[in-house]
């Protein structure tokens, strides 16, 4: 029982944290303040209490804005974390990523696991490999512009020191950079006081070209079902059809996702940020850590679309020369700059940075993951909110076969018989349950706060009564079908650290309006295909009900022979399936 | 002991039936025929059709001259589809049914015939009328070549109406097929039945004339107090619409004796158009057949809405139904619209809005319909509505 005091200690209840926090509050009060009078504050008092809160600190108090408030989730988080780092890698260096996800009991327990994650990536160098796992807030990705999984550098580590501090096991990595380089072992604890990582390392053996296996213990809980790691991983290989996707559940199943195409995602450029998508503190950072010594080549270096005649531009509205060195402007004249900025009327910036899955590919990996008799796809061009590209993609994969009737080139109406599903985890629902709703950013699957997304609200918005489907008011339609949507962006405006839902901008919101409009009038033939074929399914079904009694009484009356009414039954089944028009 | 389940033993063996009459011989070719044209165009593979009169009022010509509804030609024509394949499957069972009835001399009541129907699964008919609906359907197909539902041996489950009178109706007895006299005066307080078919029996009176009443009522008191006696007439009691036998047997022995026949019923719409009428000149549903079952010599004796005035009747107020039924009458019934007399009277019936019972004539006393009513009015019987 000696590892599950820390458990508790996570996972207490609100009124528990509280007492606890008090407690120690208390104790370093008394020693603090033991000469002081009791009674008022002074700013001497309070100044000696404070002090710079660690990142760790901050993360033990603050775990579910990080995705880690309940031990289900995570074990979810830790594993997409690591696996969106591992693709983020991957992809990086243009490797196919082939990715294999381990959940295994520690000893017989059903409340810690270690969580494993392997990739064939390019493997990372041995002086980085502490920063990157044990440090938050560490990372390649917070200070540039490109559409990538992660963005601070805040999610492996993370996981890291959760299952430090609920098992008090360090995080074991493997790594092999190259085919010529030493693998290397290591284990890595992390000093939550001063956010750094403590760590030891040793050349192993390993038995592959290149790649990265990190391995976490931690307090979980792991079950099936929705918002299992199990579907979170299909989630991810419908979105990313290029990745080989293995997993290995604590029971000893193996549950693969093939790779569904060869084509790795389109290489992402990096973009300066756009002037329009900036806030006032970033571009005083901005200002304090730039190279350039004058407003005007700040304005052109270290933004995109911003040129000569457009940086005198807003000087000239700021009221500031252009020759100013940006660090000797002060607080007002930067608000000036900013509002000069707001007002000016700035070239969209570029969108090749964005690379969307496209049309082809979101199919192939729908058509890999979900079984349906009907697909379509829309990737609309990507447009621009405050400054940051983005581009939505909608995805349907609509009917369960077996309940799909099909019309045979001789014209004959047969139902299509039912594939036996090869994954266990069936995204279509039912045709009078509400239907699945799949979201994504930068490839992502987004299994929390569904409620809260700004895709959920565009999806309950969107009249889809226009295309054949029931829709209860204000909720999700009805019928069997799964709506893919996909934002890709520099930036994703997610509503917490933990990326679990969209925040609702507007221009956000009208390009998933009009994305699901263009999916759902492609699907809204289709579905009215179908009812009209069911229908006619239906009245075969009656004419065939009938027709053996109409020859029978033929039969009985003109005494004809087996054969004559066979050929009769036959040829009247002809003429009547015939006269159908369809 | 769990009880044990009926199973139906295989049938005896058949009997050996007599020759076919001439009217088996034509039900079966009529049979047969049809059978024969929906198989081959089947097999041409094409869609077969049957064509069956227009059985509706639309399709009814009222000539003063014939005296009964006459068909016209609008032809209602069934193609095989999605639509027809369910009452195409069933009229043809009905056939094979009729067909089998001929085949071993025997017959099924139209109820009976709905319950022979619950052995075809899925083509069983539902409720009777839609097996009613079917039958009728063959036999007016048919009926262009004479046969009747009786020959395709099915009989009206309905019962006859009632007789009483100076009336001896001659027919076989059933086992030995011997003469029978029936004395109608001899039923003490009952009254002679009139069967389901009456083709084969032959009348002996010396009364003047027919009085078909309305209700069952009216017919006792009438027979009880022995008024067919005092008045020398047939009293015939239709209990509501006259079936098709008690039509039937009213115009034999109407054409048989040359006897006027009265009709005696309720004052309001439903009597005059669906009772009355349908006495006189036929149905629209039977339209194929009112040649044969009708009686274009009758005539109206009341209670007309004359009377309820002359006699100062109590009355009720017409319903909604009634008012429409009038309307409709006046607008769409060929055999009101040839008749200036029935216009009047019924445009009379909806000015006041009242409509009167056979039995409101007891205020004046129990028998003043006796002593009073009926002689008064069969004194002046050309002021009958025709």
């Amino acid at each position: 029982m000696s590892t599950s005091t820390g458990q508790q200690d996570l996972f207490a209840t609100e009124t528990d944290t509280m007492t606890d926090a008090k407690a120690t509050k208390g104790a370093r009060e008394k020693t603090a303040r033991e000469p002081a009078a009791r009674g008022a504050e002074t700013a001497e008092s309070m100044a000696k209490r404070q002090r710079e809160i660690s990142v760790s600190e901050f993360f033990t108090k603050n775990r579910h804005l990080l995705g880690f408030d309940s031990p289900r989730k995570a074990l979810l988080t830790a594993v997409k974390e690591a696996v969106d780092n591992s693709l983020d890698a991957c992809e990086e260096a243009r490797i196919a990523p082939d990715i294999v996800v381990t959940i295994a009991r520690i000893g017989q327990s059903e409340k810690q696991f270690t969580m494993t994650v392997e990739d064939n990536g390019p493997g990372i160098v041995k002086a980085q490999v502490p920063n990157v796992f044990g440090r938050l807030l560490y990372g390649s990705k917070f200070h540039r512009l490109r559409q990538s999984r992660g963005q601070q550098g805040i999610g492996i580590s993370a996981a890291g020191m959760y299952g430090q501090l609920t098992t008090g096991a360090p995080v074991r990595v493997r790594t092999k950079p190259g085919k010529k380089s030493v693998p290397l072992a290591f284990e890595i604890k992390i000093d939550t006081a001063r956010n750094r990582p403590e760590f030891k390392d040793t050349a192993i053996e390993w038995d592959k070209d290149h790649g990265t296996e990190v391995a976490i213990d931690m307090e979980g809980e792991y079950r099936r079902g929705q918002k299992s790691i199990e579907e979170f991983l299909k989630l991810m290989a419908v979105a990313n059809p290029h990745v080989k996707l293995t997993f290995k559940d604590p029971d000893g199943n193996v549950i693969e996702y093939h790779r569904g195409t060869k084509e790795l995602p389109k290489e992402v450029e990096e973009i300066k940020p756009h002037p329009h998508g900036v806030e006032l503190g970033i571009l005083l950072k901005m200002m304090a850590e730039s190279e350039n010594r004058t407003v005007s080549a700040f304005l052109q270096q270290d933004f995109s679309r911003v040129g000569p005649m457009v940086a005198k531009e807003i000087c000239a509205k700021a009221g500031i020369k252009p020759e100013t060195n940006p660090r000797r402007l002060d607080a007002a004249a930067v608000q000036k700059l900013k509002a000069a900025i707001d007002a000016t009327k700035i070239m969209a910036p570029p969108l090749s940075c964005i690379a969307p899955i496209g049309e082809e590919l979101i199919l192939a990996g729908l058509k890999k993951e979900v079984e349906a008799d009907f697909y379509v796809a829309t990737s609309r061009r990507p447009v621009v909110y405050r400054g940051h590209p983005f581009a939505i993609e909608v995805g349907i994969a609509y009917g369960k076969p077996g309940d799909t009737l099909h019309m045979t080139d001789a014209g004959k109406i047969v139902e299509v018989a039912t594939k036996k599903a090869e994954n266990q985890e069936v995204l279509m629902g039912n045709a009078d349950e509400p239907i699945r709703l799949i979201r994504f950013a930068n490839r992502v699957p987004l299994v929390f706060q569904q409620s809260a997304c700004a895709i959920t609200k565009a999806v309950i918005a969107t009249n889809w009564k226009n295309y054949g489907l029931q829709q209860p008011r204000g909720s999700l339609p009805i019928g069997p079908m799964v709506v893919f949507v996909h934002i890709a962006s520099v930036w994703v405006p997610f509503t917490s650290e933990s990326k679990e839902a969209i925040a609702s901008y507007d221009e956000i919101l009208e390009e998933l309006r009009l994305g699901l409009m263009e999916a759902g009038r492609k699907l809204g033939k289709h579905v009215r295909k179908g009812k009209k074929l069911a229908n006619e399914f239906k009245k075969r079904n009656y004419i065939e009900t009938y027709i053996p009694h109409l020859v029978v009484a033929l039969k009985d009356i003109l005494k004809l022979d087996e054969k004559e009414a066979a050929k009769a039954r036959e040829s009247l089944t002809v003429v009547l399936e015939k006269s159908r028009k369809l | 002991m769990a009880a044990k389940k009926f199973t139906p033993q295989p049938p005896p063996k058949k009997k050996a039936r007599g020759p076919l009459s001439d009217f088996d011989k034509i039900t079966m070719k009529e049979i047969t025929a049809c059978a024969t044209h929906v198989l081959a165009a089947i097999r041409a593979q094409g869609k077969p059709e049957l064509k069956f009169p227009d059985r509706s009022l639309k399709n009814a010509r009222y000539d003063k001259k014939d005296g009964y509804f006459v068909m016209g030609r609008s032809r209602v024509e069934r193609t095989l589809s999605v639509n027809t394949v369910k009452s195409f499957a069933q009229t043809l069972k009905m056939m094979a049914l009729s067909q089998q009835l001929v085949d071993e001399d025997d017959f099924a009541t139209k109820r009976e015939a709905y319950y022979v129907s619950k052995n075809w699964d899925e083509a069983k008919f539902e409720e009777q009328p839609e097996s009613d609906a079917a039958m009728d359907d063959i036999e007016a197909l048919f009926s262009l070549e004479g046969v009747m539902r009786e020959h395709l041996r099915f009989k009206a489950d309905e019962h006859g109406g009632k007789v009483a009178g100076q009336l001896v109706v001659l027919d076989r007895d059933r086992e030995s097929g011997r003469p029978l006299r029936i004395d109608c005066t001899g039923f003490g307080s009952g009254a002679y039945s009139i069967p389901s078919s009456v083709e084969h029996l032959g009348f002996e009176t010396k009364a003047k004339f027919i009085l078909v009443i309305e209700t069952i009522g009216m017919f006792e008191r009438l027979s009880q107090h022995n008024y067919w006696k005092t008045a020398n007439c047939i009293l015939i009691g239709t209990a509501g619409v006259p079936t098709r036998a008690t039509r039937r047997f009213v115009r034999k022995l109407s054409d048989a004796h040359k006897l006027p026949v009265f009709a005696f019923n309720d004052c309001d719409p439903y009597a005059f158009s669906n009772i009355y009428r349908t006495l006189k000149v036929g149905s629209g549903n039977a339209v194929h057949l009112n040649q044969f079952f009708c009686v274009p010599n009758a005539r109206f004796l009341g209670v007309s809405p004359q009377d309820i005035e002359d006699y100062d009747l109590p009355t009720h107020a017409l319903k909604d139904v009634d008012i429409k039924r009038a309307q409709d009458m006046l607008k769409n019934d060929p055999f009101f619209q040839a008749h200036k007399e029935w216009q009047k009277a019924i445009e009379m019936m909806l000015k006041t809005g009242q409509r009167a019972e056979q039995q409101a004539l007891a205020k004046h006393g129990l028998n003043f319909v006796i002593d009073e009513y009926l002689p008064k009015k069969l004194k002046e019987a050309q002021k009958f509505l025709p």
